[in-house]
């Protein structure tokens, strides 16, 4: 469904990707971990047809990023690094005009509905400069959502986001694979990766170091080991013993 | 894809239009300079200057509109930039709609905007003694070249929009814009200006603009006066739109 090969950009002297390669199946989630600056972002501008690569091929949905930008575009959803949603138009009114831009039937209807997917239903009707960070990412991913893409990109989904806000987006990413669609996303958070993702990929120094399931992942490192670990005294410890009601 | 050109425009025009409605701030700041300027010529200076006309907020409107314009089309650059920043203009082209309509929408929402302020300024001219028996005529021909001067210089304005760094420097590029009326016929007649000054002034676009606008207001005859105008315009809208292009296939690449 996604497929990289032999991907490089450089910016100036600068060489961000040095032959990156992948696949993704389609209907499953991938993770792209690395750490700030190892270029997840710009792996994600490139398949999203915003930035072009130095070198190398990527495809998506079977169309190629270079050659057939504008099918790529019917294919894909992006959620970019930072929200991009319009502050002075309400939460509403971004998710009809992306509808709109969609070219959807009854963008009013498909708003009310993601309004109460992504429980907004009450800040709907203001404007968007009014909203929390987590609310913002929140409508963000819903204007993602809108038109059922069969690819959704998603840069650093949760960062920001409380936990309970997180879940709820790790839950809409799952109904999104069940549903068929395919979610590459990027992460900082490696519980993210090992909660949601069919497969890890590590990108580091311009490469992909390594890629496999968790279970795979997990086999590269020696087998779990017994550890004597000496235990501090807790506060709690402290208190019961000068307390004395507890002698153990 | 370009089939949607039509649909995609009107829904992004739909939405900077109500930026504009939210903000009426705007089109107010807009409108403040040239009133400001109107209020001095008129009310202090106005008495010494030898228009050969006689009233001089008629001879001066022609320019105050223009210097309404080129205050008002940095909000588009101002728009476009915080389109850049937000990250929404990315977000818009790596959906499939057709790319250009992002920008057309931005420079129609500069058209309406600057009509807006122009209405606002005539206005405001009126109570000051403003008078013209033209005709509904010449009144399409001065509406028709300030779309035109509008449409040139949004599109200049576009240009800043897409490649500033900051936001002061989106904005910055309009300052001789506004300053180019004071070296033209908006003021004084340039018959008084030095040779060189005189040269220039009789020779840049504003000078036409003006003279045209005014004759049309004053029912005078236009003379080819309104060709050069209408030239300058046009010319000056082809090439800015060239380059604005340009800078965008170049942004988006
Ligand atoms: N437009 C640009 N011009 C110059 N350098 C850039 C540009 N965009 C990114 N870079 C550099 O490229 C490198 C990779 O950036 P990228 O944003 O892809 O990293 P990332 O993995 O997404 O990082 P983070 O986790 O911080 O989001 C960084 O060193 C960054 O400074
Ligand atoms: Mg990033």
């Amino acid at each position: 469904m996604i497929s990289v090969r032999a991907l490089e950009k450089s910016y100036q002297d600068l060489k961000v990707l040095r032959g990156v390669d992948f696949e993704v199946a389609r209907g499953s989630i991938f993770a792209l971990l690395g750490s700030n600056g190892a270029g997840k972002t710009t792996v994600v501008r490139i398949l999203s047809t915003l930035l072009t690569a130095d070198a190398g091929s990527a495809g998506v949905n079977g169309f190629d990023v270079a050659t057939q930008a504008a099918r790529v575009r019917e294919s894909i959803s992006l959620t970019g690094q930072f929200a991009a949603v319009d502050e002075i138009l309400t939460g509403r009114e971004n998710l009809a005009l992306v509808a709109r831009l969609r070219h959807l039937k009854d963008p009013g209807k498909i708003a009310d509905d993601l309004l109460e997917r992504f429980s907004l239903t009450d800040a709907g009707g203001r404007r968007v400069a009014t909203y929390s960070g987590g609310m913002r990412r929140r409508l963000d991913i819903a204007m993602s959502l809108i038109g059922d893409p069969p690819v959704i990109f998603l840069d650093e989904p949760t960062t920001g986001l409380d936990p309970e806000a997180r879940i709820e987006v790790w839950q809409a990413v799952r109904e999104l694979a069940a549903r068929g669609t395919t979610v590459l996303l990027t992460t900082q958070y490696l519980d993210e990766a090992e909660q949601l993702a069919d497969r890890i990929a590590i990108l580091h120094e311009g490469r992909i170091i390594v890629n496999g399931t968790l279970t795979e992942l997990k086999q590269l490192l020696p087998p779990a080991k017994v550890e004597y670990v000496e235990k501090q005294p807790t506060l709690e410890d402290v208190f019961l013993t000068l307390v004395g009601k507890d002698k153990r | 894809m370009t089939r949607h050109f039509l649909g995609d425009t009107t829904a992004l025009l739909g939405r900077s239009l109500r930026h504009i409605t939210r903000s009426m701030d705007t089109i107010i700041t807009t409108t403040v300079m040239p009133i400001m300027f109107m209020l001095l010529f008129v009310y202090v200076f106005g008495g010494a200057i030898e228009s050969g006309s006689d009233s001089y907020v008629t001879y001066l409107l022609p320019g105050i509109l223009l210097i309404t314009v080129a205050s008002g089309i940095s909000y588009t650059a101002y728009r476009l930039f915080l389109d850049m920043q937000s990250g929404i203009f990315e977000r818009f082209q790596s959906m499939p709609i057709a790319r250009s309509a992002v920008l057309w929408a931005h420079v129609l929402t500069s058209l309406v905007a600057n009509l807006i302020s122009l209405v606002v300024v005539v206005v405001v001219a009126l109570i000051m003694g403003f008078r013209s028996s033209a005709g509904i005529g010449a009144w399409l021909g001065v509406a028709g070249l300030l779309v035109l001067f509008t449409l040139a210089l949004t599109w200049l304005a576009v240009i800043p929009g897409l490649t500033a760094k900051t936001i002061d420097g989106a904005s910055a590029f309009s300052y001789p814009l506004v300053f180019l009326p004071f070296l033209s016929s908006a003021f004084v007649p340039t018959d008084t200006m030095p040779g060189p000054v005189r040269a220039f002034a009789e020779n840049q676009p504003v000078t036409s603009i003006v003279d045209t606008i005014r004759d049309l207001f004053t029912q005078q005859p236009v003379g080819t006066g309104v060709w050069v105008a209408v030239a300058w315009c046009v010319g000056l809208l082809i090439v800015a739109y060239a380059f604005a292009m340009t800078t965008y296939r170049r942004r988006i690449s």
